[in-house]
């Protein structure tokens, strides 16, 4: 690892202020992926600014059906909140089988998110619960926010604070994971609110997480997972690398989404 | 080079790091704590696992300046004097190890999951809590085995203690 200036932050503004000033800089969240990346030189910022002191990034809080995160809350934290399980338990169960404990205990749900990882977890549910991104500067409805593979629509000073987004009537996540990384080899999200299906797939795309029209078509007439037992969705535009190829992955996500399906029903 | 000052084992350790300085090697390198193993290089081995405020934390994937101010607790600070810990007793008693290079990670792992699960543990949870601890030797059944026998004693003293 090349050698980096270490900066703590106490507040939002604080933390703005401090990668504004430094030379290449970046947000330190859990740093679950980004201390790795560093120390193999995929990653070689500055200085880091360290957010996991920020009280304001820590809350969970929910108001009626709506639902806000706040951006330094780690997966194990989500997994473990009663008030997600009784609201939305297809996202305490997804958080639930993020990477391993340790990793549960300090990666967050917005560094997982400004990552954008393709196979993370996190935004496969953002896009299917269409949730809003909330961030220093705005706030970006999730369909904008992933823009590609590691890619999003965060500016460079730009700090994501919250993500909020109202409980559906019934979700579920099916994930196939890859065996040694435990990242989604493919990962269906399906939530249905006031009779609209949204399903989103992570793991899969050549292009980071998308919707799945074929999922959302046929759950729109028959949310159950029978209705998708003769469904193909097509192999175009899905990846193929070396743990699995684009066909098993278009067979992938419908299993997947049937397990989502399952789960959102049961 | 900054000053880091944090808690480990109980005492107030201080001293001087590289911003790039991580955790695991503040342990071994400054402190002399070598029991806390470095596995990989790709955080998946969690040889290097301890607790930091009470959690199970790879402290190969966080800097020593992030533990500033915290309480870290490593292998050496289990044992309370000369008897060893349970989870500790129960490695012994049923051939959890065989190496034993694993071991200081599994054993910070094993506490962390039995105090998460006051309740027990079921010998699939136990597996999938151990997702984040490789061993090269033992094949896994006599850690979890270990582990199980392990919750059960600490289960039945806090309840015999309540
Ligand atoms: S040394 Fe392998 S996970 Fe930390
Ligand atoms: S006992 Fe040898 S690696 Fe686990």
């Amino acid at each position: 690892m090349y050698d980096v200036n270490y900066h703590r932050a106490g507040s939002i503004n604080e933390a703005l202020s401090l990668l504004e000033t430094a030379e290449d800089g970046k947000f330190l969240a859990g740093g679950q992926t980004l201390i790795p990346a560093m120390k193999t030189r995929l990653a070689a910022p500055s200085d880091l600014v360290d957010l996991r002191h920020v009280a304001e990034l820590k809350s969970i809080s929910i108001t009626d059906r709506e639902i806000t995160i706040g951006a330094g809350v780690t997966h194990a934290e989500v997994a473990a909140s009663s008030e997600i399980r009784s609201t939305c338990p297809a996202l305490s169960y997804l958080a639930s089988f993020i990477g391993d404990p340790q990793v549960r205990h300090m990666g967050t749900i917005g560094g997982s998110l400004a990552n954008n990882d393709p196979a993370a977890d996190y935004p496969a549910a953002m896009l299917a619960l269409a949730a809003t991104i909330i961030t220093s500067q705005r706030e970006i409805a999730a369909e904008d926010f992933f823009t590609g593979l590691f890619e999003t629509a965060l500016d460079d000073n730009e700090l994501i604070t919250a993500i909020r987004f109202e409980a559906p009537e019934k979700a579920g996540y099916g994930k196939f994971p890859n065996p040694a990384s435990r990242y989604a080899m493919t990962g269906v999200f399906i939530a249905r609110k006031r009779e609209t299906v949204r399903a989103a797939v992570t793991g899969a795309g050549d292009d980071g997480v998308f919707r799945c029209s074929e999922l959302e078509d046929a759950l729109s007439t028959d949310f159950s997972a029978s209705a998708l037992d003769s469904l193909t969705v097509p192999a175009e535009n899905l990846m193929t690398d070396i743990h699995a190829s684009a066909d098993y992955r278009a067979s992938l996500i419908v299993a997947m989404a049937k397990r989502a399906v399952t789960m959102a029903n049961g | 080079m900054t000053d880091v000052t944090m808690t480990v084992n109980g005492k107030t350790v201080s001293g001087t790091v590289e911003g790039r300085t991580l955790l695991v090697q503040f342990l071994r390198d400054n402190l002399g704590l070598t029991g806390t193993h470095v596995g990989c290089e790709t955080s998946q081995c969690g040889a290097c696992t301890v607790h930091m405020d009470g959690q199970s934390v790879k402290s190969c994937s966080m800097l020593a300046v992030q533990a500033e101010g915290a309480s870290i607790t490593t292998i050496e600070g289990l044992a309370k004097g000369e008897d060893l810990h349970p989870v500790q007793a129960a490695f012994k008693e049923h051939h959890g190890l065989q190496c034993g290079f694993c071991t200081p990670g599994m054993i910070m792992a094993a506490t962390d999951m039995i105090r998460r699960h006051p309740e027990g543990l079921d010998e699939k949870t136990v597996r999938e809590e151990l997702e984040g601890n490789i061993c090269r030797c033992t094949g896994y059944h006599n850690i979890v085995k270990a582990i199980m026998a392990a919750s059960e004693a600490m289960c039945s003293t806090a309840n015999k203690a309540a």
